[in-house]
């Protein structure tokens, strides 16, 4: 049998229902490997014991009878979910050693639905990155290295410690978060499935706040079916979540397997961006054949305002950003500095609990909100959201799902990118816009580039079918056979 | 519009965010950037389209009962305040 880290999450699930091993013995092999990969920093807080006693509890469950949806299995939480008595930090200074009294709405239903959790992954400061490189604990080294040198590489994302855990086998699974990409760029970095649900589909209640137009939690695994296992038990209708959405749950599972004869692709030309790698170029004529070997039809179709979508995304998301970081002002939780007046008792504590990043976005986002400004940025921008969503409905009408790359290079070295902002920015153009227009979008692993590293693909359907994303990601995964694996697996 | 260093220091101030003097130049040249390259939005016609503040505009904003459905939790609330005392946040003084 194969070890135990190297079963898919819906293989586990098989093995445990069979009797094969237990939730325990599987828990074990997690934590000895995620011990044996700490160079990874792909966690800022493990959980082994409580992993264990989850497992336990869920063993005796099991042997009673009753068996949750994710029951006894693994996972890993990205450090932005609040959980019950476990610190959760954002990865920033500001909250570090803050305990919530209560849990987070997904990791709740996850928890009722018998997951074992091994702990908190790593990710950029309050989710604001593409490199995971601004965390305050640490940089994430992504598993897979470049044929050509042995430089340490960038596992994406804001989700990064949660994509290099899924990649190197330390977690069955883990949640991540995404509001213009932290999802499915990281995942297109380290050969994993990462997937973003519709706006509302998953509560935000209880996550860790960076912009709220945007935020959705979903689920990053290594294959497609796994996706839609974990999607399962994340989803739902939440009234502590304003935006939450009061609509039926599919069973996503039942997605899969089905062919896609007579499904209209579209193929947006607007995604072939300039400076895109050819390669990656490549691999998505490679994505329109497999589709169309499997009976898709595939349409062109015009997103003209794509291009604008990433500076609409960097005015609205700040925006967002400032508002919801004002909460942080020492005074009832987190980090406090002393000042001689209260005034300076904010200032000093912001100014020493943020990072470079995060302060740069809320001063953005405070100059784009500012008087004066309002109108010609802020509003500006959500009227482009605005026209940047209604060419996704008028392509919709035409399509059941769009094909196109999910960032428009592979992972890059550690420093790399981080003295050119808008480069770094760049990695989002791909996935900004499923973002602004609230869409379910995923990416799965299609190839190698040949230096070796992992290439995504991101299929978008419209809002709340994530049954046809599923199912046409299903045809990607089958037709790409993708096996590569990073060396340094635990 | 480029940023200068007096626009940083005034937003710094709106954000209550300290930041020091040396980090200003730095700081006002990556906003310039920023803000030069968000510019280009305006090369799109928006003449009457209505601003999207969100997706789920369409959905239907709920109302619950008025009635109380949390609470009973103050050393929970409390648990995390960097100064408190006798079932208080403590903070600093803000009346003279």
């Amino acid at each position: 049998m194969a070890s135990l880290t190297d079963l898919t999450l819906t293989e586990a699930q098989t093995g445990l229902a069979s009797g094969d091993f237990s939730s325990k013995e599987l828990t074990e092999a997690h934590i000895t490997a995620i011990e044996g990969a700490r160079d990874l920093n792909a966690f800022v807080i493990e959980t082994p014991e409580r992993a264990i006693e989850d497992a336990e509890r869920s063993d005796k469950r099991r042997a009673s009878g009753e068996v949750g949806g994710i029951e006894g299995l693994p996972i890993a939480i990205k450090d932005l979910f609040c959980t019950k008595g476990v610190q959760s930090t954002a990865a920033s200074k500001m909250l570090e050693g803050f305990v919530p009294p209560y849990e987070s709405t997904v990791t709740a239903q996850m928890v009722e639905a018998g997951m074992v959790m091994l702990g908190k992954t790593n990710l950029d400061e309050f989710a604001m990155g593409s490199s995971n490189e601004t965390s305050y604990f640490g940089p994430v080294v992504n598993p897979w290295k470049r044929n050509s040198d042995d430089q340490p590489l960038v596992p994406g994302g804001s989700s990064g410690g949660s994509a290099a855990a899924v990649a190197a086998r330390l977690c069955l699974a883990a949640t991540g978060t995404d509001t213009g990409g932290s999802i499915r760029q990281p995942a297109s970095f380290c050969g994993i499935v990462g997937m973003k649900p519709t706006y509302g589909r998953c509560s935000r209640w209880g996550i860790v706040a960076f912009a709220s137009s945007l935020d959705q939690a979903g689920p990053m695994t290594r294959t497609v079916r796994d996706s839609a296992l974990l999607l399962q038990s994340m989803v739902g209708f939440d009234p502590k979540d304003t935006t939450s959405a009061d609509v039926p749950v599919p069973d996503f599972q039942a997605a899969l397997g089905q062919d896609i004869k007579g499904l209209k692709i579209g193929i947006p030309s607007e995604y072939r961006l300039d400076g895109t790698d050819p390669e990656i170029l490549g691999l998505w004529d490679q994505g329109i054949k497999w589709l169309e070997e499997a009976g898709a039809e595939t349409v062109e179709v015009s997103l003209p305002r794509t291009k604008y979508a990433l500076p609409v995304y960097y005015i609205i998301a700040p925006a967002e950003a400032s508002s919801n970081l004002a909460r942080y002002d020492g005074m009832r939780y987190g980090l406090r500095v002393e000042g001689d007046t209260l005034t300076d008792v904010y200032e000093n504590t912001r100014g020493e609990g943020f990072g470079a990043e995060v302060r740069r976005r809320i001063l953005m986002g405070t100059y784009v909100l500012s008087a004066g400004y309002y109108d010609a940025y802020y509003i500006k921008a959500q009227k482009v959201r605005k026209l940047i969503a209604d060419e996704f409905s008028v392509a919709f009408e035409q399509v059941d799902a769009i094909l196109t790359p999910t960032v428009p290079s592979a992972a890059f070295a550690h420093g790399e990118k981080s003295d050119d902002l808008l480069a770094m920015y760049l990695n989002d153009v791909l996935t900004v816009p499923a973002s602004l227009a609230g869409l379910p979008g995923i990416s799965v692993p299609a190839g190698l580039s040949s230096d070796g590293l992992p290439l995504g693909l991101q299929l978008i359907t419209k809002a709340f079918d994530e049954e046809t994303l599923f199912r046409v990601a299903d045809v990607i995964e089958q037709s790409a056979k993708f096996t590569g694996r990073p060396d340094m697996k635990a | 519009m480029s940023v200068d260093k007096s626009t940083v220091a005034r937003i710094a101030q709106l954000a209550r965010i300290k930041v020091p003097e040396e980090d200003l130049d730095a700081l006002a040249d990556e906003l310039s950037k920023i803000v030069g390259w968000v510019e280009q939005l305006d090369e799109v016609d928006t003449e009457g389209v209505a601003p999207m503040a969100s997706t789920a505009e369409g959905t239907v904003l709920r109302q619950r009962d008025d009635v109380v459905t949390d609470g009973d939790c103050r050393d929970d609330v409390l648990s995390n305040a960097p100064e408190s005392e006798k079932g208080y946040f403590v903070v600093p003084k803000v009346i003279e």
